[in-house]
């Protein structure tokens, strides 16, 4: 868990879909995260009936650790049409990477925190841009997948389905959408004209003055 | 001109790239464009193609107009953020050149200045849409601007022959979505490809050009194969290219082949776009092989 903030309260719920599982990181919360926001959000949707379970925990980042917390809450995942995770990039996208035929869904936005880069080190890599765009690319970031970060789907450099700029790295956008084929998601792909929005550095000098 | 105008009126646009150089000399190229492009109806410049520093695409596009021809301003979003990208569109609009293709541009990482940041403040799509915003008289910041607003024929690219079409066409509805208004392709040498790309793109109702690249030799062909996205020559124009080398150096085979792939895929599309990568002297040829010489 890095720097997070809440999407908007009416985001989240249209996110939640029927039936929602939860899960809290607050493995780096000594760090930021909206705890008390996120719990009055999340008791709303559950005295609303629209949640199967919600599972707090730690380092999500870290995928043994993810799995072995996951195993005794599968059949209230299974019950859910959508896990909805409330924690940084790196969480969402490890959630997403096991429970590949879920729909995964981000509740928070993940905001740059210069000269820290999360505790588990792996593949996955969250590029803290304050808009996280991982509900329209099937929780895979485009961001750091794709080699010019672009939000607004592939460029015309794939060549096997890797990047034109390295042969050795899967193209981001082909990966999207074989996720979002799979999910049968597609149409998730419709998604209007995105500008991402680079003046979120400010909301980090806000964040560590607070 | 808009090229627009001519979908707009039914008839097959035809439109020729040139690529300025890297110096202040463009003398020979605007005279080459006067002597060869004649018979097109308009002429993209690109923009540090390839990621490769060279003169402007806007300032080629002024002297391609100021010597009568119609230019298509490429703009790509690779070394530019979307103040200068906005800032270029109004000065477009200002020189009368009103014809603009809007591309993400390839990697810094691809051409020859590789230490260079790559910018993608804003891609191809978003571009569109910011045209479309300033058409309006607002800009991306939502200010107004000062007068009448620019009006602009809006292209993009899409790629027919990539091995990951269902991603293009996805990506092709998303430029649609943002104000695309006619479309250029990557080069086709497998006319079979294109038609199947086209059956499923006609559903979009935009005009689309299909681009061309005379081949020049086999060797050529190959290093596209492994070297460019989108791009795959069939082994029969390889082996075409290899028959007689005497006539492939003269570019005749290259212009065969080219007329050819045009005459099958003509009833399938709304117009030819050709990269002529300095073999601008056979367009006349070309255009006459594959009946579209005026």
């Amino acid at each position: 868990m890095l720097i997070t903030e809440l999407k908007s309260k009416e985001e989240i719920l249209s996110l939640a879909g029927e039936k929602a599982f939860i899960i809290n990181c607050l493995g780096c919360k000594e760090i930021y995260f909206p705890e008390k926001e996120a719990k009055e959000l999340q008791k709303e949707l559950s005295d609303a009936g629209r949640v199967t379970g919600i599972l707090t925990t730690d380092y999500i980042c870290n995928p043994d650790n993810m799995k072995l917390r996951l195993q005794a809450y599968l059949e209230q995942i299974e019950e859910a049409d959508t896990v909805l995770v409330f924690s940084c990039g790196v969480g969402v996208q490890t959630v997403a990477d096991f429970l590949e035929d879920k729909k995964v869904c981000a509740a928070c936005d993940t905001i740059r925190l210069p000269g820290f880069q999360g505790v588990t080190p792996t593949e996955v890599d969250c590029g803290q841009c304050g808009e996280c765009y991982l509900n329209l690319t099937g929780g895979i970031c485009p961001i750091t997948a794709c080699s010019k970060s672009l939000v607004n789907g592939p460029c015309g450099g794939t060549k096997d389905g890797k990047c034109e700029v390295d042969p050795s790295m899967e193209c981001g956008w082909e990966r999207i959408y074989r996720r979002l084929e799979k999910l049968g998601r597609l149409d998730v792909l419709r998604f209007p004209t995105q500008m991402h929005d680079f003046s979120t550095d400010e909301v980090t000098k806000e964040c560590k003055e607070s | 001109m808009k090229i627009t105008d001519l979908f707009e009126r039914g008839e097959f646009a035809v439109s020729a790239e040139v690529g300025p150089p890297k110096g202040i000399h463009i003398e020979e190229m605007i005279e080459d464009a006067k002597k060869y492009l004649g018979g097109v109806d308009a002429i993209n410049v690109t923009d540090c193609q390839s990621s490769v520093m060279r003169v402007g695409s806007l300032a080629v596009c002024k002297e391609l107009k100021d010597a009568g021809m119609n230019p298509i301003f490429q703009l790509a979003c690779r070394d530019r953020n979307r103040i200068a990208l906005e800032s270029d569109l109004l000065s477009a609009a200002m020189f009368g050149i009103d014809n603009v293709l809007a591309l993400t541009g390839d990697h810094t990482k691809m051409g020859d200045h590789p230490q260079a940041k790559p910018v993608f403040d804003l891609d191809s799509v978003s571009l569109l849409h910011t045209m479309c915003v300033l058409e309006s008289g607002k800009d991306l910041g939502g200010n107004d601007l000062v007068g009448e607003p620019p009006k602009f024929a809006k292209g993009a690219v899409v790629s027919p022959c990539s091995d990951s079409v269902d991603a293009q066409l996805v990506k092709m509805e998303k430029k649609i979505e943002a104000g695309a208004e006619f479309f250029q392709t990557q080069a086709v040498f497998d006319s079979e490809k294109f038609i199947r790309f086209m059956e499923r793109a006609k559903q979009f109702g935009k005009p689309v050009m299909l681009g061309i690249i005379i081949p020049k030799s086999a060797g050529m062909c190959k290093f596209m194969n492994n070297n460019v996205a989108g791009i795959s020559v069939p082994d029969s124009i390889l082996e075409e290219l290899k028959a007689d080398k005497e006539k492939t150096k003269a570019g005749i085979t290259g212009v065969e082949i080219a007329a050819r792939i045009i005459r099958e895929c003509k009833p399938y599309c709304q117009g030819v776009h050709i990269m002529s990568l300095g073999w601008e002297s056979k367009i006349p040829s070309l255009l006459e092989q594959s009946g579209l010489a005026r």
